[in-house]
């Protein structure tokens, strides 16, 4: 039976999301030493190594059990097994995530209980292997994220002494995003653990010897000892309680979760620095605040261009909403809100923030790229912002596009763009407030002749128009 | 002074690595046992008997794709197509114009339409949700065609393709394809075969197949297996115009369901990469007596050599000459160029990683013009003749594998001091991070490499990217100088 909500459709046109196991890798990605296998067929796994490698600008390995008819007909314990072997041989891994696809899912490959037969078969009995269960139909790539974090902590999470640090759970960021979290922490002299870390390993800079694993990382002994903080902060709003791991430390072993905005604009930032100084009992140190004068200063001087720019932003919620929140507070308002996942509750949580803009704003949740683009052109929308599909919106509408979030697979730079904090808000805002110039500086001769030449009917000599 | 000194110790070390002899048996640090048998030396063996052609092992972390993959790439720029992914989500996403292919026409084919299968469907099957798919988007776009794929779970839930094609196809007076690309039924060859099938069942005339040799254009060609990768096909059309051969239709480079149609009428079939399209060439060959050649236009070589072959084949003199005439031409005004790239190049050692074993003995040849020797060649879909002509020509001591994966390539580039590797989009970063200069052979680069200026452009990206003076910094100071502190990264 097709549900009967909304969004529901019988065929999406050019998808603005990915699958949910190809979400799981990315924390993978983020912890020291580990390895990831998705159980299923070859392709699933080629495929999303070559969209995350084309972002990240970085080897991306990631095993497959490469399940065929016979493993598919008799069930896939076998060829998950021997690719576990497989693994272990060659990269030696501390950590190893197993990811369903589709197929395995379908097929009902139970793959929690198949590494608990694993590891009992290899006499493996500390060895983390940490099953999650991603059907491809089951959410998008941003649930698929959330849940590895979330199955990640309560395979390792034991009670421990109380230790005094704080639980950091960021979202799908940039590796140069969490640097700038990272800076901030250390200048506010937390003690953190930060979950996931990507911030070295899927920027890694070049160095000898090269390593099939790339250094950094969350510790697993970090993630063991996570219960024992004093409180999570987590960069996640939008994420419902059951994939919420910091949800699933406060349930199980009551560490006090504050869940935030990612920390993009004034206040997300303010409310960010804020809760670490009140926890910590410490200051903000003059450096940050020199940094929030300077966003400030960039703020005044860009507003006016901002004010003449009707947004679409889109991708993962959790980003989709620290854009907005970002731009609305510069008088940039969007008028077209969308992401390809559902039960986002962006809505919710950005009409208020918005009423006050006077403008309409088209939620589109459960998305595709085809309505994203006829709302564009309906609510007269003349930028973009969000991940690298959007720019058939340039192609076919014309609409100027400011990369941001996941995957950005036509231009370079995907894991330096740096957008959270006081200094990487500025520098989105340049970024934003640059574009929508050029985008200005390029037609406004053109607009101006049709709009009052009024013997334009005569082809301007010498000079074509675009 | 201190600089100096490290500077230059590891500038020598780079550039005058020996060549580590790999022994016939590799030797198995960690390599994976079951995989020895896909990778040979030329010289080890007095034959090739290299294993190839198998689904791949659990766990090598494979570079190839699925069965889905090959006929959604041979299928794709047929342009004015609706191209509808039966299956969740991610298949289609991350499929969405994937090739650089270029239309003259239609945009259609540069949309991903996907059925978009949630939960309940994979529960209570997914045909009526396709069928009312097809239905919307029939309406909404004009088009004469549609191809339906299947992915994953649709072949284990057991939709029934044929018979929602077949129902909607005489509902719409359209033709609705159904291609069978479930991705655990087989390789990325598979898929090559599931598209050859569809396309066969596209040009089949109206009752049924049969040899109409008679009303032929005489000089009329398909070019098989040209996807029009950044103009490639007209490049070649071109040519082929300058000798006097009308090119009938391209599969399926620029090619429409109109000119498609049209296919069986030719008088010639040549066929550009064979992976794809052999199978396609020996249907054509039975259900309607086309013959077929196999050509390439990759390089100065072999695209000189084809075009004699064609003119060869229609045994005209006047087409002979009009092809020698176009040759030297072209050869002429290209030569200064190659000459300078040759000079620079000259010496350089090259590993080759590509989908298909024609387009890597291609990349030799191709290597060989401009003074590169190859070390290492594989591919992932490699056919046996093809492995035999590939260790037929390559040098003694060449690493020659197939289905490869990162730890493979990353210790063979390395063993065999290989100064460059040509690859795909997964294999690039693996290539820099070794400090190994890298050229794209992938679907969405946005230059040709065929023809004459394919030869140029393809000398050209080599020469950029092997001369580059970033390799200077990256991997003497980069990866010396703080080899030790990168290692070290901060406490967390
Ligand atoms: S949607 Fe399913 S079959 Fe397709 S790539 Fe994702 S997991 Fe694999």
């Amino acid at each position: 039976m097709p549900r009967k909500t909304a969004n529901y459709r019988n065929v999406n046109e050019n998808p603005c999301n990915m699958c949910m196991p190809m979400g799981g890798i990315l924390p993978f990605k983020g912890i020291e030493e580990a390895m990831v296998i998705i159980h299923g067929s070859q392709g699933c796994s080629t495929y999303m190594r070559r969209h995350i490698a084309e972002h990240f600008n970085e080897p991306i390995d990631v095993g497959s059990s490469s399940l065929n008819e016979k493993g598919t007909i008799y069930g896939g314990s076998q060829n998950l097994f021997q690719a576990l072997d497989n693994i272990r041989k060659v990269y030696n891994p501390r950590l190893i995530g197993i990811l369903t696809s589709c197929l395995a899912e379908t097929i009902g490959e139970d793959v929690e209980g198949m590494a608990r037969d694993y590891r009992k078969k290899q006499g493996l009995d500390n060895f983390p292997l940490v099953g999650v269960p991603t059907p491809g139909y089951g959410g998008t790539h941003s649930e698929g994220y959330w849940l590895a974090l979330k199955k990640m902590v309560a395979a390792l999470a034991r009670p421990t002494e109380k230790h005094g640090g704080i639980n950091v759970i960021v979202p799908n960021l940039s590796p140069a995003d969490m640097r700038e979290i990272k800076r901030i922490l250390e200048l506010m002299d937390v003690k953190y653990k930060l979950l996931p870390d990507i911030s070295e390993t899927l920027d890694r800079p070049i160095a000898r010897p090269y390593t099939k694993i790339p250094p950094g990382g969350t510790r697993v002994e970090a993630i063991r000892c996570m219960p024992g903080a004093v409180a999570t902060i987590q960069f996640g709003i939008t994420v419902e309680d059951n994939v919420s791991p910091g949800h699933y430390l406060q349930s199980e072993f009551g560490v006090p979760l504050y869940n935030l905005p990612v920390p993009m604009g004034v206040e997300a930032t303010d409310m960010f620095v804020g809760l670490l100084a009140e926890i910590t009992g410490g200051s903000v140190p003059g450096v940050l605040k020199l940094e929030r004068g300077r966003l400030l200063d960039c703020m005044v001087d860009s507003h006016k261009y901002n004010a003449q720019g009707r947004g679409a932003v889109f991708g993962d919620p959790e980003l989709v909403c620290a854009v907005v929140r970002t731009c609305a507070e510069n008088g940039l308002y969007p008028a077209v809100v969308a992401t390809g996942s559902g039960n986002s509750g962006m809505k919710e949580l950005l009409d208020p923030l918005l009423a006050e803009c006077g403008q309409n704003v088209d939620y589109l949740d459960e998305t595709d790229f085809m309505r994203v683009r006829t709302s564009c052109r309906e609510n007269g929308v003349n930028m973009a912002i969000g991940h690298s599909d959007g720019k058939f919106l340039t192609e076919s509408e014309g609409i100027p596009l400011v990369r941001m979030g996941f995957p950005i697979h036509d231009r370079v730079g995907g894991q330096r763009l740096l957008s959270v904090g006081y200094t990487g808000t500025t520098n989105f805002l340049d970024r934003v407030t640059n574009t929508l110039l050029e985008h200005k500086h390029k037609n406004y001769r053109a607009t101006m002749y049709r709009e009052f030449y009024r013997e334009a009917g005569v082809k301007k000599r010498g000079c074509e128009i675009r | 002074m201190q600089l100096m000194k490290i500077s230059n110790w590891l500038c020598e070390d780079f550039f005058r690595r020996d060549v580590i002899n790999v022994s016939t048996a590799v030797p198995n640090d960690n390599l994976i046992m079951e995989r020895q048998s896909s990778i040979q030396v030329k010289g080890g063996q007095r034959k090739n008997q290299l294993k190839c052609d198998v689904e791949s092992i659990a766990g090598c972390v494979s570079q190839r794709a699925c069965v889905y993959c090959g006929a959604r790439v041979v299928l794709n720029p047929v342009t004015d197509a609706i191209h509808l992914v039966h299956g969740p989500i991610g298949c289609a996403s991350y499929t969405w114009d994937i090739r650089g292919s270029l239309s003259s026409g239609s945009e259609l084919y540069r949309n991903s339409f996907c059925t978009d299968l949630k939960e309940n469907d994979i529960i209570f099957g997914g045909e009526k949700k396709l069928a009312r798919a097809i239905d919307e988007l029939v309406e909404k776009y004009e088009s004469e065609l549609v191809f339906v794929y299947s992915t994953c779970v649709v072949g284990v839930i057991g939709d029934d393709l044929e018979a929602v094609c077949k129902t909607a196809a005489h509902k719409h007076g359209i033709q609705v394809l159904p291609v069978q690309s479930s991705g655990f039924i087989g390789n990325k060859s598979a898929g090559y075969r599931a598209a050859c099938d569809a396309l066969l069942r596209l040009i089949e005339p109206p009752g049924g197949a049969r040899p109409i040799n008679s009303r032929r254009p005489v000089k009329s060609v398909n070019y098989l297996g040209d996807f029009n990768l950044a103009g490639e096909a007209w490049i070649i059309k071109d040519y082929l115009k300058r000798i006097g051969v009308e090119v009938n239709v391209v599969f399926t480079g620029d090619s429409n369901y109109r000119d498609l149609k049209k296919a069986p009428e030719a008088s010639l079939n040549i066929m550009q990469c064979a992976g794809s399209m052999s199978y396609m060439a020996r249907r054509m060959e039975e259900l309607y007596s086309i013959p077929s050649l196999q050509i390439s236009f990759l390089g100065l070589e072999d695209t000189a050599a084809s075009l004699c072959k064609i003119a060869d084949f229609f045994g005209e003199p006047e087409m002979m000459r009009r092809a020698k005439e176009l040759i030297k031409e072209e050869t002429i005004a290209v030569q200064p160029e190659m000459e300078r790239y040759h000079e620079k190049l000259a010496g350089k050692k090259a590993a080759i990683y590509v989908g298909g074993g024609f387009k890597a003995i291609s990349l030799i040849k191709q290597f060989r013009e401009i003074g590169i020797n190859v070390v290492m060649v594989g591919t992932q879909t490699g056919q046996e003749e093809e492995y035999q002509t590939l260790h037929d020509i390559s040098d003694d001591g060449t690493v020659i594998l197939d289905d490869a994966n990162p730890s493979e390539l990353e210790r063979f580039m390395t063993e065999k001091g290989a100064h460059l590797l040509v690859g795909g989009v997964k294999e690039r970063p693996l290539a820099y991070k070794l400090g190994v200069a890298f050229i794209d052979h992938n679907h969405d680069r946005k230059h040709p490499l065929s023809g004459y200026v394919g030869a140029v452009n393809f000398a050209r990206e080599v020469y950029s990217t092997v001369c580059s003076p970033v390799w200077k910094y990256a991997r003497e100071t980069g990866g010396g100088l703080y080899a030790a502190e990168n290692s070290e990264l901060p406490e967390r």
